[in-house]
């Protein structure tokens, strides 16, 4: 099994780094030729302006929504997961993959001054697990097929729906924390 | 319970940056063209650095006003610029929620023997740095992010690549020295131990370490990108450029395929002329002189 890290722009690295903690073999997609070499693909966490505009330049972009549509398993992390939502309340005309059926708000908390750290329960986890919120999206609303792994202060900040799984904030930026990416192997491998 | 402006938070913005370009901006409608164009943050300021070497005078925190109309104009980060050690305009800045300071030498400093003690505030800080030692001293002061100094305004980009080698070659030399030798280079470079000793471990700076000051075409991003750096900040390069539309999506294609020269070469192609160069010899004022 390969995971690939989409390498447009943002914390590629970190990404790489959870998932070679688990021993899993990764690239970098940097082209949509690479989409072809992997069994699933992780949305990093960075500018959803930037890598949304990057995927479309590369090709990635409708190769990556047309693979989705056969059931391709996708991680993304708080601009990822923006990039996958199927709405954004507060940047309507911004273009999403509409992958998963949730409503973001982006930068939901506030500027980064608003950003913070907060112990989260996850479904499943017996300790709970440090997420790291930067300028993060809020979830305001899920549709029927998804399931939410995880809520903080009543709004869902880890959800799954199919093969696709999302996160608000960055479990890649916790020192040695591996087990939302360990969710997601899982469901490659499913 | 939440924990704000921790420094998992403060490096982790800059960690978001990553493989992004941040344009120099002096209007709103600048920021726009720039968001599109797909920086991933933008500097508010009154004039770009090119502006501020021909008018000279003292040069100073951008106009609260134009960075309101900015931060209200873009979705993106924002960034703005204090004078070296002014912990006022920081925390003026920090006030009205701008998303990261940059301590910077392009202003005139308004202290010449200290910096700002950076770890007190919950905004991160960036700051510019020559050399090794110089990047510890600052991340020990706090800042959550480097980038080299070069020399801004100038559309030259040697003064970049000289201190983006500088680092480089002195981290490599801390990753292959053995650790009875760390104290004694620490002391040389005036940084603190405990961080050589991170470099050591990690091979690279503790924080993220984009390049700036003098970069003007794709071309001379994607360099940065070949010679490690994490980023660019593009100050002058785009708005005083013959195109900023093409030129500016131009350098963020560029920094995304560095390594891809067929790439780089398309992206290149048709972009209008950069802005006009100036030799680091016949400056009147060395902006990377400033800061200690």
């Amino acid at each position: 099994m390969k995971i690939g890290v989409l390498g447009m722009q943002g914390d590629i690295r970190e990404h790489v780094q959870a998932l070679e903690r688990l021993g899993c073999e990764t690239i970098v997609v940097k082209k949509s030729e690479d989409l072809e070499k992997i069994d699933g693909l992780v949305i990093p966490g960075g500018e959803s302006t930037t890598i949304t505009r990057l995927m479309k330049l590369t090709g990635i972009w409708s190769k990556l929504k047309d693979m989705a549509s056969n059931g391709f398993p996708i991680f993304g992390t708080c601009a990822g997961l923006i990039v996958l939502a199927k709405e954004i309340a507060n940047a309507p005309d911004q273009e999403t993959l509409e992958l998963l059926d949730v409503t973001v708000e982006r930068n939901g908390y506030g500027r980064q001054i608003d950003s913070f750290e907060a112990e989260l329960e996850v479904e499943g986890f017996d300790l709970p697990v440090k997420g790291v919120f930067i300028r993060a999206p809020i979830i305001t609303s899920v549709g029927n097929g998804v399931n939410v792994l995880s809520s903080y202060r009543g709004n869902p900040v880890l959800v799954a729906q199919g093969k696709i799984l999302a996160a608000t904030f960055h479990p890649e930026l916790v020192d040695g924390e591996s087990r939302i990416h360990k969710l997601f192997i899982d469901m490659v491998n499913s | 319970m939440e924990r704000y402006g921790t420094w998992v938070v403060k490096k982790g913005l800059a960690e978001m940056l990553k493989n992004g370009v941040i344009m120099d901006v002096t209007t709103a409608e600048q920021a726009k063209i720039a968001e599109e164009a797909g920086a991933v943050a933008v500097m508010a300021l009154e004039r770009v650095p090119a502006d501020i070497r021909k008018e000279g005078g003292v040069a100073r925190m951008a106009s609260i006003q134009k960075i309101k109309e900015i931060m209200e104009a873009v979705s993106i980060p924002v960034m703005a610029k204090v004078r070296i050690g002014h912990i006022a305009e920081a925390r003026i800045l920090e006030a009205i929620g701008v998303d990261f300071i940059d301590e910077s030498e392009v202003l005139t400093p308004a202290d010449d023997r200290y910096h700002i003690n950076k770890h007190e505030f919950k905004v991160p800080f960036v700051c510019g740095a020559r050399d090794l030692g110089e990047a510890l001293r600052r991340i020990a002061e706090g800042a959550a992010m480097i980038r080299t100094k070069g020399e801004a305004g100038t559309g030259n980009v040697v003064e970049a690549v000289r201190h983006m080698r500088q680092v480089m070659d002195e981290i490599r030399r801390v990753k292959n020295m053995p650790d009875e030798e760390l104290v004694t280079y620490a002391k040389e470079i005036g940084a603190p131990v405990e961080l050589v000793y991170e470099v050591k471990k990690l091979g690279r700076l503790p924080v993220v370490n984009f390049a700036a000051g003098g970069i003007a075409t794709p071309a001379d991003a994607a360099l940065m990108m070949m010679l490690g750096a994490d980023g660019v900040f593009v100050g002058s390069g785009i708005f005083k450029s013959k195109d900023p539309e093409k030129m500016a999506r131009a350098i963020v294609a560029a920094v995304l395929y560095w390594d891809d020269a067929k790439m780089l070469a398309k992206v290149s192609e048709d972009i209008g002329s950069p802005m006009p160069g100036k030799a680091v010899e016949e400056l009147a004022v060395r902006m990377q002189e400033r800061g200690w």
